[in-house]
């Protein structure tokens, strides 16, 4: 491994507790440039607080988070907790990686072509001019070309998604975080998401993808985390990991998923 | 007829004063209400109590002992503690200011209400993807916050702002030649009071209708692509 490429994505020893209740006991992950990571777990193992802990949405209790080689800056605030030292700084590194939900969060009062051009212009400063011929080449690869001027409400659930999607490549992100990104969805709607981010995966996009989509994890991913109780419990290539579980947990679960 | 007619004067500059009146307190009820909701939103505990006290206090009294209250007695709390500080002489209150101020300070505490349950109607993930993006606070404000809470916030501002208009009318109380005031004067030394209450009566369904009006378009502007779920 060429040494002077620093990996897209490190995390060490991370820790999370919401009160009492540790979510995260000291996960440590890398991620390098064109990996598609899946990460899987039973609901409540702590794979969206993980995902979220990376571009600070929840902030962790411990840990450090290194995105293209650059940590983000913590410190110890006034009440004790653990806090980022350099908001600007998080706000530079969150434009570079970017997040599609479970929710799709769209902002409804904005057009789809609404949706795609505002962060290209209002945080990466980006010409309108260029932003808007970004977002039409945009959509259409996630084959919405019809709907630039339709509002998020009048969209099916499906739609809303890719929009999402292509919301997150209009700031070339990048690392692109999925959290549970079909879980929402109507099962005949997933396919449609599924596939746009099967194209991203080919293009060499690096992607961590919290989900619940076996087959995703099995075809696509480059590398596949099983979390169980906050911590990672295999990890490892998905044919191998799929085909020959170590852990009970692991086996459990897949006997679960694949029912 | 003729009479109001020679009155017209009066009612007009009525009129403007109440006008005056209604859109300075607004603005007054506008700046407290987003700073009320502020309050009592931000996670910071005395932040969220002085607003807590300050719509408990307000909300909770009636609107004429309020206006008594800060024209005749804040003039005199004023102008003691000029006397104990000598850092002012003697100040006066006049009626316009006390009126302005009073109405501006109780609507405040209404449209703290209004404005928070207009906040917290905006789902949360709406912010979160702002800030996901690399968004800075003001940002997510300007962008997401506002407009939305602005369509949420419209159908309770459109009815503390009709009430509002109502209230200035209570300022005749304490000397100020607005609207009401006028009428009345008239109506008292025509001998016509009721005439004069009526004109007055239609002058201010005017301004609420056009207010009415104005709030509705504004309604459609801000509900693009909002769909009842």
């Amino acid at each position: 491994m060429n040494k002077s490429i620093p990996p897209a994505l490190k995390v060490e020893n991370l820790h999370k507790s919401f009160g009492k209740v540790e979510v995260i006991k000291g996960i440590s992950m890398t991620a390098n440039k064109g990996d598609v990571i899946t990460i899987l777990g039973a609901s409540g193992s702590g794979k969206s607080t993980f995902l979220r802990c990376i571009n600070l949405l929840e902030t962790p209790n411990s840990g450090e988070v290194t995105i293209g080689g650059e940590t983000i800056a913590m410190k110890i605030g006034k009440n004790n907790n653990y806090m980022p030292a350099n908001i600007k700084q998080v706000e530079r590194l969150r434009s570079r990686l970017s997040m599609v939900f479970q929710g799709f969060n769209l902002w409804s009062h904005m057009t789809v072509l609404e949706n795609i051009i505002e962060a290209p212009i209002y945080v990466q400063k980006e010409s309108k001019a260029k932003a808007i011929k970004n977002a039409k080449y945009l959509l259409n690869k996630v084959g919405l070309s019809d709907r630039s001027d339709y509002y998020p409400s009048h969209l099916s659930g499906g739609q809303q998604q890719r929009v999402a999607i292509a919301r997150a490549l209009a700031m070339n992100p990048d690392i692109m975080l999925f959290d549970e990104p079909t879980s929402a969805l109507d099962p005949e709607l997933v396919g449609e998401v599924l596939t746009v981010m099967r194209d991203l995966a080919e293009e060499g996009r690096t992607m961590l993808v919290v989900t619940h989509e076996m087959s995703f994890a099995k075809d696509v991913s480059t590398k596949t985390i099983f979390l169980d109780q906050g911590n990672i419990c295999e990890q490892g290539c998905p044919s191998d990991l799929f085909t020959n579980p170590k852990t009970p947990e692991f086996k459990k679960f897949l006997t679960r998923s694949f029912v | 007829m003729n009479l109001i007619w020679e009155y017209r004067q009066q009612l007009v500059d009525g009129t403007l004063v109440t006008i005056q009146l209604a859109l300075a307190s607004l603005i007054i009820a506008i700046l407290f209400g987003l700073l009320g909701a502020m309050g009592k939103l931000s996670s910071n505990r005395i932040a969220n109590m002085m607003a807590g006290i300050y719509t408990t206090a307000v909300r909770g009294v009636p609107d004429l002992v309020l206006i008594l209250l800060v024209f005749y007695g804040g003039q005199e709390i004023i102008n003691t503690i000029g006397k104990a500080t000598d850092w002012w002489k003697y100040v006066e209150i006049n009626q316009f200011m006390a009126g302005t101020c009073t109405i501006g300070v109780i609507f405040g505490a209404y449209y703290t209400e209004t404005f928070r349950g207009a906040i917290m109607a905006i789902p949360k993930g709406q912010i979160e993807a702002g800030v996901a993006v690399g968004m800075n606070k003001f940002l997510v404000f300007r962008h997401i916050i506002w407009p939305q809470m602005i369509r949420y916030a419209l159908p309770g501002f459109s009815n503390n702002w009709l009430v509002q208009i109502k209230t200035t009318a209570l300022v005749s109380v304490i000397g100020l030649q607005d609207l009401v005031y006028n009428a009345f004067v008239a109506g008292r030394s025509t001998h016509l009071l009721f005439i004069f209450m009526f004109a007055s009566l239609v002058i201010f369904l005017l301004m609420t209708a056009i207010s009415d009006l104005l709030l509705t378009l504004l309604n459609r502007k801000y509900s693009k692509g909002m769909v009842r779920t």
